[in-house]
């Protein structure tokens, strides 16, 4: 059995080296075999944070080292460590502890329950976040900017910045106009600055909701929700093609539907 | 082994459940409630899409009655029926349809703003 000699030395080892780093030593209350995985474990993290996480801790470590007076046979002890520690790990079976390094600010610090994975998951993207941030997901949102909308005479509103969101969105003016005038039920018309005239009284924030709404419907990818995507029309389908994550999907076409007839009639009809 | 797996779900065929539900893109099947904008601060509720086999004057004679306003059956040689309403009665069209239980929630589209 040499693995239980490795563990008994670890268990020799470890009132040698608990003083190490008292902040991070768990609390646990367990038996003797436990002890010395947890210690390894501990190293382990250590190992790990001294390879990777952050210049402070390290230098912590080197001045904790420096106290003990054995700077050298640290990292070898810490190899044999490490090596026994997944041992350990295989034959008791607790896997989940063997993997959790523990950082200082974990939330199961000093206490005995097992690790929630919601706890685990966070824990991994903090750290990746310190490490390579641009892997971490932290998603830019597009912004877009809120509709100005003047009212010309009382009849007629004018969309003036339709143009910037058109192109925020990608789409052709003509798609998002016809998509507006659709869902509004009026006409409506580009006028010579490229303004969008709508016949009918309407609020900033109706067109922010129709707004919203087509970014669902043509703009946004389904799948990854990037809005980096292209709207291509083939044999008279509208289809969408996500240039983040590849995916596609048809759109429906826009259709008028039924605008009844409002205002005077003529005497002939 | 594997062939009885197979076998067993044609009892179920999902084609025919997808056919009938949701037909191609689904835009036949919605019921699309809209605004439209008239003189003045009045508008007009058109509730187009409803099953052929409803009666169009018993349902409009409920809205009617339930809303407290006027509206018609106007016949379109497009899209074949459509129930007019004087008035913004979206909100109130879309839960009267549903808790009559003419249509599902999630087959009406609501447009306008």
């Amino acid at each position: 059995m040499a693995e239980e000699e490795t563990q008994m030395e670890v268990k020799e080892e470890v009132p040698d080296l608990t003083p190490f780093d008292p902040t991070k030593k768990k609390k646990k209350k367990k038996p003797v075999v436990q002890d010395t995985m947890d210690d390894s474990v501990d190293k382990l993290t250590e190992k790990t944070e001294n390879l990777s996480v952050s210049e402070g801790v390290e230098n912590a470590f080197a001045g904790l080292k420096k106290k003990k007076k054995k700077p050298v046979e640290i990292d070898p002890l810490n190899d044999e460590n490490v090596d026994a520690g997944e041992d350990v790990d295989d034959l008791i079976g607790e896997d989940e502890e063997g993997e959790g390094i523990v950082l200082s600010q974990n939330p199961w610090d000093g206490t005995d329950r097992d690790y929630e994975y919601d706890e685990l998951l966070s824990r991994v993207f903090n750290i990746l976040r310190e490490n390579n941030p641009e892997l971490a997901g932290d998603r830019r949102r597009t912004v877009m900017r809120p509709p100005q909308v003047l009212r010309e005479g009382t009849k007629k509103t004018v969309f003036v910045n339709f143009m910037d969101l058109c192109k925020t969105m990608h789409r052709q003016p003509d798609h998002v106009m016809a998509f507006l005038l659709a869902e509004m039920g009026t006409s409506g018309s580009l006028d010579g600055q490229q303004r969008l005239v709508v016949k009918g009284r309407f609020a900033p924030k109706n067109f922010e909701g129709i707004l919203r709404r087509y970014v669902n419907e043509y703009v946004i990818c389904n799948g990854c929700k990037s809005p980096d995507t292209i709207l291509t029309k083939e044999n008279r389908l509208f289809f969408l093609r996500c240039e983040q994550c590849g995916s596609g999907r048809s759109v429906a076409p826009i259709k008028a539907g039924f605008v009844a007839r409002v205002g005077r009639r003529k005497a002939g009809t | 082994m594997s062939e009885l797996d197979v076998q067993i779900p044609t009892t179920f065929d999902p084609f025919t459940d997808a056919n009938a539900d949701d037909s191609g893109a689904g835009t036949k099947e919605y019921v699309h409630v809209r605004i439209q904008q008239r003189n003045g601060r009045k508008s007009l509720t058109t509730v187009q899409g409803l099953k052929k086999e409803f009666s169009y004057n018993k349902i409009l004679k409920d809205l009617k009655k339930e809303f407290c306003c006027n509206g018609t059956v106007v016949q379109d040689p497009e899209l074949g029926q459509v129930i007019q309403l004087q008035g913004d009665q979206r909100k109130n069209v879309s839960t009267f349809l549903v808790q009559a239980g003419i249509v599902k929630k999630e087959h009406i589209k609501i447009h306008g703003f």
